[in-house]
């Protein structure tokens, strides 16, 4: 069924501040299809959680806004609901798992009343016995033991915190999951069992998600499609095997995160990261946005925004691949 | 590697103290500034009622021919049941009114904050000791508390202000344990331990501009009902002796007229509501201006 | 060989839970020589970040002893304590939570100074807060920022400057990187190795990501459920790992390469072991690949299998 189910177009988010205007996000294209695995690669502040957040209509009030583009998640335009649509949307629909699991969990519920919360709210189960009997389900899949329900978050270490708000966010085994960098604080073992979980559920349920995470170990495992995002703008999209092939044409940028990634299996003193760092999103370059960090930087960069190229479906967002201009 | 490149180096921003952010983003907020204007002119009148107006003649002696006199050019605000000028009163008990709200609460406030930061950040036997005591408080109707206590040091103005801030203790001490107990876990505040910051500076510094939101709603809220309750007191014969204009004990004698001579009552009335929005509207200000993910 | 700059010996942190007693740490001995980093990885809830606040002392120990530069400070009083702080300080995992959101990127920075009153003066302070801002390549216009405008590896980068600022000799580094992507995690780890080699750092560095550890560590020591169960140099446990549970966390490290993608997963799998008054006998018995009945019976010490490479499984 290739259907779409949330169809990201043209957006555009600012944050308004004492000092300054932010352009987190400056006309993102994204398509998530049912049962989709979609991962968006890019570094800190390319604007990832906003975009996840104008998803959930979750911006911070009054100094977040969408001031361009729209947002359709299963035939609703997100961007026009009202705020009691979005109560029912939220959850059901689409659920978040956040960047920060700290301040997503409530330091003085246990953790087994916060998911029963979620069951409550959203009225999956009807007796109190079926309720708890889905908790420690839940818990269990997560790897944590069901025992430790009745504990408050601040006993729990990081990782473990990690795991309930991804227990909370799955009870209602929503159509799409934003999961924001949600292995980050997980360990490699404890990782391979949520992204296993995270399969069988997209197989089980047809479960959509969009995956934000830093690590391309990760991408490379669990996602079908990947979007490499840099200054709020999606700059390279393409299948998993377009991204990962290494002798295909790529972005520069996207180039420079491999090259930054320490390698298991050569010895090295120093990491080679990209030069520079993330252009000032109050004031983003003109041009390309890369232009100043680029290795393989043209006149033509620092003035002209590059168009994507399509190559079989491959998004390139860059001069140096536009074949127009390669033609000349 | 670094950021350096995108400023000069020999002209560092300037930066900018505490203070003046905080007052920054209040000034945004044109309802908490409006709050502010409100207070500071109530505080004028109470200052300088003294300039204008004479104690003895014009505010406590009763001249029975002129008693309740609706409002005229010669008694703004009318004259009450002994014929003494309502707006005299009225002003004169901005002074009284205003000094029992914040005297009250700023005694309630602090020795509340002391126990609930002690009892919160310690936790364990300092936790218990203390809110067991304040529950002890807590659990008697904070009236007949009061009532207790003024009965135990005798009347008069200071006592019973004593017996009111003392009835209130527990309820800030509730709050900001409450609040503290959500922050101290937090890996801030460990960090600030790393350093070998003393529990008194982790507890100012750190912890309490956290929870200062709730204490600042709680604030305004007891500045009310400290003045009313100062009232009901009064009332009792346990507050403030009878000619003593105050707010809340001209409402409450007001009562009796209210069917014929409501403008009696409309003026302290009047008076109490706005001295209490002033406090709400700059308790909500201070509230958001001191958290700065508040912008705007 | 040297004295090492940090040791503990049979150190021990138990929590009290409604079950019973929660042995998040117990029993670990580590030594760190000076100049060195020793990577810390395990299992999420393992006691990682227990053990390196216990060492830092901001949490009490329950049992055993941590020698810094061969005293034991666990015995330290009070105020010889906050005079110790300023050797070692902590680098936080949750660079969210890790910040006062009330305070401004220059207060941030400038509170360890003011408390340990290393420095005297605005003027002098203003100026420290700047060089350390240099130092970890954060702009200077950020200095009137508060922590929620900014991104994390610039909200890390803080956290860096503000563990510098004291000038320390030994920092705990609880998964500074995890929430940065590849480039800044680059940069960072550069910088960290960076300062390391000026100052003759010495950092005990937790992380899950694998290739990092590997790529800072000069030693590397694997926990399970609060104990040590492989410690040696960083190559030998890469090319040479031994216990069950070192050699399930190398099989499961995400590759960034299609050709994995297939591969049969041979995740762990089985209960997680509660920490809470866990019985005798190896802890990782219960999903270990390899178990036998002896493996229940009594805890398996670490034992030295080859120089250097110390491993607590009964199978050597
Ligand atoms: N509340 C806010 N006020 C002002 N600026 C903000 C706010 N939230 C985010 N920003 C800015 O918007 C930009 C995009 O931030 P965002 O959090 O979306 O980045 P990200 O890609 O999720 O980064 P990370 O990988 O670090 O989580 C950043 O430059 C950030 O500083
Ligand atoms: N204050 C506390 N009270 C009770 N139990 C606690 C407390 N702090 C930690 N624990 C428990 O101690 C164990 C170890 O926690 P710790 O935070 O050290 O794990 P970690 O190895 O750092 O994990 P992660 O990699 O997820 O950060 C966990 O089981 C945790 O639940
Ligand atoms: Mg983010
Ligand atoms: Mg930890």
């Amino acid at each position: 069924m290739e259907e779409r189910l949330l169809e990201i177009k043209d957006l555009h988010v600012e944050y308004v501040t004492d000092e300054a205007r932010v352009f987190a996000v400056n006309g993102l294209d994204l398509t998530v299809n049912r049962g989709e695995t979609v991962g968006l690669v890019g570094e800190t502040g390319a604007g990832k959680t906003t975009t996840a957040l104008s998803v959930m209509r979750l911006l911070p009030d009054l100094v977040g806004r969408i001031t361009r583009g729209s947002i359709i998640l299963d035939g609703i335009d997100i961007t026009r609901a009202t705020e009691a649509d979005m109560r029912l949307i939220r959850g059901e629909a689409v659920s978040m798992i956040f960047q920060d699991p700290m301040t997503s969990l409530n330091p003085v519920m246990t953790i087994g009343e916060q998911i029963a919360e979620v069951l409550h709210l959203h009225e999956k189960y009807d007796t109190k016995e079926e309720v708890e009997h889905r908790v420690d389900e839940i818990l269990r899949l997560v790897g944590l033991p069901p025992e430790r329900k009745g504990e408050y978050p601040h006993q729990f270490s990081g990782g473990m915190k990690q795991r309930v708000v991804i227990a909370i966010a799955l009870a209602c085994e929503p159509k799409l999951l934003l999961a924001d960098e949600p292995t980050t604080a997980l360990d490699v073992t404890i990782q391979a069992q949520v992204l296993q979980m995270v399969r069988e559920l997209k197989e089980k349920l047809n479960t959509a998600m969009l995956l934000i995470t830093h690590d391309l170990g990760v991408v490379a495992q669990t996602c079908d499609r990947v979007g490499i995002m840099y200054a709020g703008e999606i700059v390279e999209l393409g299948t998993a095997e377009q991204i990962f092939q290494k002798d295909e044409r790529h972005h520069p940028y996207t180039v420079g995160l491999f090259g930054s990634i320490p390698d298991l299996t050569r010895k090295t003193r120093r990491l080679s990261p990209i030069e520079g760092l993330m252009p000032d999103p109050t004031d983003l370059p003109p041009g390309c946005r890369f232009h100043t960090r680029c290795p393989h930087r043209m006149p033509v960069c620092e003035v002209e925004s590059p168009r994507p190229s399509y190559n079989g479906g491959h998004l390139i967002r860059c001069h140096i691949w536009d074949d127009r201009r390669c033609s000349q | 590697m670094t950021e350096q490149a995108t400023v000069n180096p020999s002209n560092p921003v300037k930066k900018r103290s505490q203070l003046k952010a905080i007052w920054f983003r209040y000034r945004k907020n044109k309802l908490a500034m409006f709050g502010l204007a409100l207070f500071l002119s109530l505080v004028l009148v109470a200052a300088s009622s003294g300039l204008f107006l004479d104690y003895d003649t014009q505010v406590i002696e009763q001249r029975m021919r002129e008693r309740l006199q609706p409002p005229s050019s010669e008694h703004w605000f009318g004259t009450d049941q002994y014929g003494r000028d309502v707006f005299a009163r009225v002003v004169w008990g901005t002074r009284i009114s205003l000094f029992v709200g914040v005297f009250t609460v700023t005694i309630a406030l602090t020795v509340g904050t002391l126990f609930g930061a002690l009892a919160g950040y310690y936790g364990g036997t300092v936790d218990n000791v203390l809110m067991r005591i304040m529950d002890i408080f807590l659990a008697m109707p904070g009236t007949i508390l009061a009532v207790a206590i003024v009965g135990a040091l005798g009347p008069g103005l200071v006592n019973v202000l004593l017996a009111m801030a003392i009835a209130r203790i527990p309820q800030f001490a509730r709050i900001v344990r409450s609040a503290i107990i959500s922050i101290r876990g937090q890996e801030f505040i460990e960090a600030a331990k790393a350093c070998g910051t003393r529990d008194g500076r982790i507890i100012m510094r750190h912890i309490l501009p956290n929870a200062i939101g709730p204490i600042v709603v709680q604030v305004t809220l007891h500045m009310a009902t400290t003045i009313l309750g100062v009232a009901g007191l009064s009332f009792i014969g346990l507050g403030i002796e009878a000619p003593t204009p105050e707010w809340g004990s001209m409402l409450s004698e007001a009562k009796e007229w209210m069917r014929y001579h409501p403008y009696l009552m409309v003026f302290p009335g009047v008076a109490i509501i706005l001295s209490v929005l002033s406090l709400n509207l700059i308790g909500d200000g201070l509230r958001d201006a001191l958290d700065p993910r508040m912008k705007n | 060989m040297t004295r090492p700059l940090v040791e503990t010996r049979d150190l021990k942190k138990y929590f009290r839970t409604p079950r019973g007693w929660l042995h998040a740490v117990d029993g670990v001995n580590l030594t760190i020589s000076r100049g060195q980093t020793l990577g810390v990885v395990g299992e999420s809830g393992c006691g990682k970040s227990t053990l390196g606040r216990v060492i830092l002392r901001l949490l009490e120990a329950t049992g055993g002893e941590v020698l810094y530069d061969g005293e034991n400070i666990l015995t330290y009083k009070q105020d010889k304590m906050i005079e110790m702080r300023k050797k070692m300080q902590i680098i936080f995992q949750d660079p969210y939570a890790s910040l006062n959101p009330r305070m401004s990127v220059s207060e941030i920075i400038a509170e360890p100074i003011k408390v340990c009153k290393t420095i005297a003066g605005r003027k002098a302070i203003e100026d420290k807060v700047y060089e350390m801002m240099d130092t970890v390549g954060l702009a200077r216009r950020f200095v009137n920022t508060y922590p929620h405008e900014l991104d994390g590896g610039r909200r890390q980068r803080i956290g860096i400057a503000r563990a510098l600022a004291l000038d320390p000799e030994f920092i705990v580094c609880d998964e500074p990187v995890s929430a940065l992507d590849v480039s800044i995690q680059a940069q960072i780890l550069n910088l960290m190795m960076d300062l390391q080699e000026e100052r003759g750092l010495t950092y005990m560095f937790v992380s899950h990501d694998l290739s990092v550890v590997k790529h800072i560590s000069n030693d590397i020591a694997v926990m399970y459920l609060g104990q040590c169960v492989e410690r040696t140099q960083s190559d030998e446990l890469f090319d040479n790992p031994l216990h069950p549970y070192t050699q399930a966390l190398l099989a499961a490290i995400p590759v960034p390469d299609l050709s994995a993608r297939n591969r049969p997963q041979n995740i762990i799998r089985g209960e997680v072991t509660s920490p809470v008054n866990p019985k005798p006998g190896c802890r990782f018995a219960a999903r270990c690949p390899k178990v036998r009945p002896e493996c229940s019976v009594e805890d398996i010490g670490l034992k030295e299998v080859s120089p250097g490479h110390f491993v607590a499984c009964i199978l050597y």
